[in-house]
């Protein structure tokens, strides 16, 4: 079978028919993996055993007619959901010895519906970065150009599912961390909503913004995955109830009458050229199959990098604060008192990038700091998720780029870790607004490199937004392009 | 000078819900160190708080009890700080929101009665434990007690005496079991005080400066350590010296408070609302279950015993010491006729003492309402007398029964009726004629041999009352 070409969907009608055994499918991934991933670095641990068994278990429930979508399929989960008997690091030294005793809500989701666990993705640690160059574990290559950074945090994810290590990968996004490694590394990529997927057993980061998702290919594979993805769960407070909903139905529905918002301030410079002419051409991609196009306004959207650069590490620096040797993960191997144990464990456990978040978090918590900047904060918070309820008045979907630039180079914005943190300026609003978010590939710019379409869509419009990737995927053939380290 | 004194109390009251305030972990004392920690209590990576709405009702019943406000929506908040026992490395708290606002509790010292205004009471969960002497060089920690639901119950600056602390705390206590909120045990530390203690000149607006003083787990050493700080504040203002604001340690083996730390090395806690958890959101139809289920009061119910009973506040109050104790004292007094006088001298007396013998809360008496009515039941109609009564609660005490089989096995029966007195009287001045002309020509002190030996003819059962009434008459009889 020729993975790099085969669809989720196509594979599992594929082991419905019994034409592949989940063995033998999971063998040609844990292949693939170990010819390419050397290269990549997108895999922090792979358990060939572990997975075969799981791969056997699935064949014999196949066999016994008890299949699901998914049963069979093998899945990579990102590094920061607590997989029973698995290393959980978070990209971290200071987890790096971490195996979870515990499933997040998500892995029982995918183990009930029979999928397998194809391996641990590497990631920026405690998923925060926008190149995965913060990872424990090194950095992950873009297969498109393994000079570039495939963006992150879920960077591993999004170069495994490119390189077609996996069908798909789960993933999460606080402020972009799904939509933009996506549209680095060229593959489809959904945030739902705020709520929709349960956070338990996902490790925090910022929590009133991280929400777990899905990388695949296309569309379509992201609806397939989200269905067995979603759902309520009692252990997250935070956790929506909502009647089960299928997020393929709407696939293949015309896009005739489909009100495109397009936000002024994201088609106002700060965009490199190329990137902005794959846009416009994926726009009229839609003028094509009937879409209007909306000019909506996003007033606040300038504010957003400055808002969760407060936020983000306010609720970081207190969840970060667990991981303190006393229980489990790593301790300094030499201390002196209490404190001195403290210190030279979180000195030695985090990376710079985290130390600056947590420090940033600290800071802006502190008394006297606290209604500057958490406070003044939420207020603009307020002011974005207003400006998308707005929008969404006028339009169904908003469409926009989901970075500003193609994958950039190794080393190229980690001395600045604003000109960093601006990668996500098109992403992070939808987080502080808890809004679903979409990237999926629409040609390529500079040196070959993706481009990716973000679609914004209103509360809980998960399968709309899947409708109108869909049919732009049925337009174009964006996605179907690989990598040349995928075929080989 | 004359110095006034200005306390006011922080209480934490561990709630007696089954699981704990944010994970299904039981709460109950005495496991082995660890074995209730579930993977939220032990703050695994990616474990998420759910509130258990129990140590709500808990809150709920307390605000509703204090004439307090139950908040519509309050907010739970990080209180954010290291320590090896605090798993998160922060304390999910409720901050500028809480619970319960306000209230009053009513105290009583020295006959006069107060009203101590309550500021707030706000949810919380407990820390783990730091063993620091088990291990030799080492600390160990345990986090059975991590995630225990707390209600911190915060006073006005209201008191002016360690007595009335006392009495505050008492009352607090009294009203906390009563509401079956929290068990009160004191020795486990499910209910413990600390107490922000300040003197100033009488008549001085401004309040002086505070401490405050931790580890307070007994009335008594509450008593003891705010009478200390009290002469320790004053003696270092007359000695010219000057209050620093400062948190202070009870060492009750050297009867005396220390300093822990002053409020420069006081730290930030960096209050945020905490975003695992919604805003706590409370409609009417909660508090309105909640009141439905509420007991009637125990002020309230000292009150009505006195309206309806005639007791005397001091004995509606002893009656009322407890839920329990109240509880017995209402089966009781059908059971002994609603004798109401003779039930509330029985509890407090004989009943408390053989209680206080075996260190036994009322709860465990071995003597049952229904045990001890049937006996004061004999005391009233005149069975028996109330020496024997004495004698015979002690019987049931030691080996239980009821007291007529008793009364009718050991042939107690007071003998009252007329003729059976007439013929001992009879035979007895028979016997002792001599004594009986000594009698009736005046010597009234004779009248008190024949009481004596009547009482021994009868094996001590006559009746005393009636016995006098036959033995006048006969005596004076020629």
């Amino acid at each position: 079978m020729d993975l790099a070409n085969t669809s989720l969907r196509q594979l599992a009608s594929a082991l419905h028919e019994r034409r592949i055994s989940s063995r033998e499918l999971t063998q040609a991934y844990l292949e693939r993996i170990g010819r390419l991933d050397g290269q990549l670095g997108a895999f922090i641990t792979v358990d060939p055993d572990k997975t075969l068994s799981q791969a056997d278990a699935a064949d014999a429930r196949i066999a016994r007619g008890e299949a699901g979508p998914l049963t069979g399929i093998p899945v990579a989960h990102k590094d920061i959901f607590c997989t029973e008997g698995w290393l959980t690091t978070c990209g971290s030294r200071m987890l790096s010895n971490f195996v979870s005793p515990y499933d997040a809500h998500v892995i029982e989701k995918f183990a009930a519906a029979g999928a397998l666990i194809l391996g641990k993705t590497n990631m920026d640690e405690f998923a925060m970065g926008s190149s995965n160059e913060t990872s424990h574990f090194g950095p992950v290559k873009n297969p498109w150009n393994l000079a570039k950074v495939p963006g992150g945090s879920s960077g591993g994810s999004a170069a495994a599912v490119a390189a077609r290590l996996a069908p798909a990968a789960t993933a999460t996004d606080t402020g972009g961390s799904i939509r933009q490694p996506a549209a680095l590394c060229g593959v489809s990529g959904i945030k739902p909503t705020y709520g929709l997927v349960s956070r338990y057993g996902m490790i925090a980061y910022a929590s009133s913004l991280d929400q777990g998702g899905v990388i695949a290919p296309s569309a379509e594979d992201l609806g397939l995955v989200l269905n067995t993805m979603v759902g309520f769960d009692t252990r997250d407070s935070t956790s929506i109830e909502r009647p089960t909903e299928d997020y393929t139905a709407a696939l293949g529905q015309p896009l005739k009458g489909l009100r495109i918002g397009l936000p002024r301030e994201y088609f106002s410079g700060g965009v490199s050229p190329d990137v902005a002419q794959a846009i416009d051409a994926a726009l009229e991609v839609y003028d094509r199959l009937g879409a209007e196009r909306v000019e909506v306004s996003l007033p606040h959207s300038h504010l957003s990098v400055p808002v969760y650069y407060v936020l983000a590490p306010a609720e970081a620096s207190s969840n970060l604060s667990r991981y303190d040797g006393v229980r489990y993960g790593h301790r300094a191997a030499q201390y002196g008192d209490l404190n001195d144990m403290y210190e030279r464990t979180r000195a030695e456990g985090f990376g710079a990038e985290v130390k600056r978040r947590i420090l940033t978090g600290t800071y802006v918590l502190s008394r006297g700091y606290y209604d500057a900047y958490y406070l003044q904060a939420q207020r603009v918070r307020r002011l974005i998720v207003n400006d998308f309820r707005e929008a969404f008045a006028r339009c169904d979907v908003i469409m926009g780029p989901s970075s500003p630039t193609v994958a950039f180079g190794f080393g190229e914005k980690t001395s600045d870790p604003v000109q960093m943190y601006l990668s996500d300026i098109f992403t992070i609003s939808v987080n502080l607004a808890g809004l679903p978010g979409l990237s999926i590939p629409a040609g390529f710019g500079a040196a070959g490199l993706p481009v990716g379409l973000q679609l914004i869509g209103n509360y809980f419009s998960e399968g709309r937004l899947l409708q109108a990737a869909h049919g732009y995927q049925q337009a174009t053939d964006w996605h179907r392009q690989v990598p040349d380290m995928a075929r080989a | 000078m004359d110095w006034e004194v200005v306390i006011g109390l922080e209480t934490h009251a561990q709630l007696a819900t089954h699981s704990k305030i944010f994970s299904g972990a039981s709460t109950a004392f005495g496991a082995a160190p660890n074995a209730q920690a579930s993977a939220v209590d032990l703050a695994l990576p990616g474990v998420l708080p759910v509130l258990n709405r129990a140590a709500v009702d808990c809150a709920i019943r307390f605000g509703l009890s204090t004439g307090a406000t139950v908040a519509s929506r309050s907010i739970f908040a990080r209180k954010n700080y290291f320590y090896p026992d605090l798993p998160k490395g922060y304390q999910i708290s409720q901050y500028e929101i809480p619970v319960v606002s306000g209230g009053t509790v009513t105290i009583e010292v020295e006959g006069q009665a107060r009203t101590i205004r309550l500021t707030r009471a706000h949810l919380e969960e407990d820390a783990g434990k730091s063993l620091h002497e088990d291990f030799h060089g080492l600390s160990g920690i345990d986090l059975n007690r991590a995630g225990t639901p707390l209600l911190e119950i915060v006073s006005e600056p209201d008191l002016r005496s360690a007595a009335e602390a006392v009495a505050y705390a008492r009352a607090l206590h009294r009203l906390v079991t009563w509401i079956g909120i929290c068990d009160g045990n004191m020795q486990e530390g499910s209910f413990r005080c600390d107490a922000n203690v300040s003197v100033r000149p009488r008549g001085q607006e401004e309040l002086g400066t505070r401490c405050e003083i931790k580890n307070l787990n007994s009335f008594r050493f509450l008593e003891k350590a705010i009478e200390y700080e009290i002469r320790r504040q004053i003696e270092l203002i007359q000695a010219g010296g000057a209050v620093v604001q400062e948190t202070r340690l009870y060492d009750p083996d050297r009867d005396e408070t220390r300093s822990m730390r002053s409020k420069e090395d006081a730290q930030d806690y960096r209050y945020f609302p905490d975003p695992d958890l919604l805003p706590l959101s409370i409609e009417a139809a909660w508090i309105d279950r909640v009141r439905a289920e509420l007991p009637e009061l125990p002020d309230a119910m000292q009150q009505r015993f006195t309206d309806d009973f005639g007791l005397s506040m001091y004995d509606a109050g002893v009656l009322t010491a407890s839920r329990d104790m109240a509880r017995y004292f209402l089966d009781l007094l059908p059971c002994a006729g609603n004798d109401a006088k003779l039930c509330a001298n029985w509890v407090s007396g004989e009943l408390a003492a053989a209680l206080h013998r075996e260190s036994l809360e009322i709860q465990d008496s071995r003597v049952s309402p229904q045990q001890l009515g049937g006996l004061l039941k004999r005391v009233q109609d005149g069975t028996i007398s109330g020496k024997m009564a004495k004698e015979l609660f002690d019987v049931l005490w030691r080996e239980g029964g009821e007291a007529d089989a008793l009364i009718e096995a050991r042939g107690l029966k007071q003998i009252s009726d007329v003729s059976s007195l007439e013929r001992i009287v009879e035979a007895l001045m028979a016997e002792h004629p001599a004594q009986v002309a000594e009698y009736r020509a005046g010597k009234e002190k004779v009248f008190g041999f024949f009481v004596g030996r009547a009482m021994k003819a009868s094996g001590g059962r006559a009746n005393p009352e009636q016995l006098n009434v036959v033995l006048k008459q006969r005596l004076k009889a020629e």
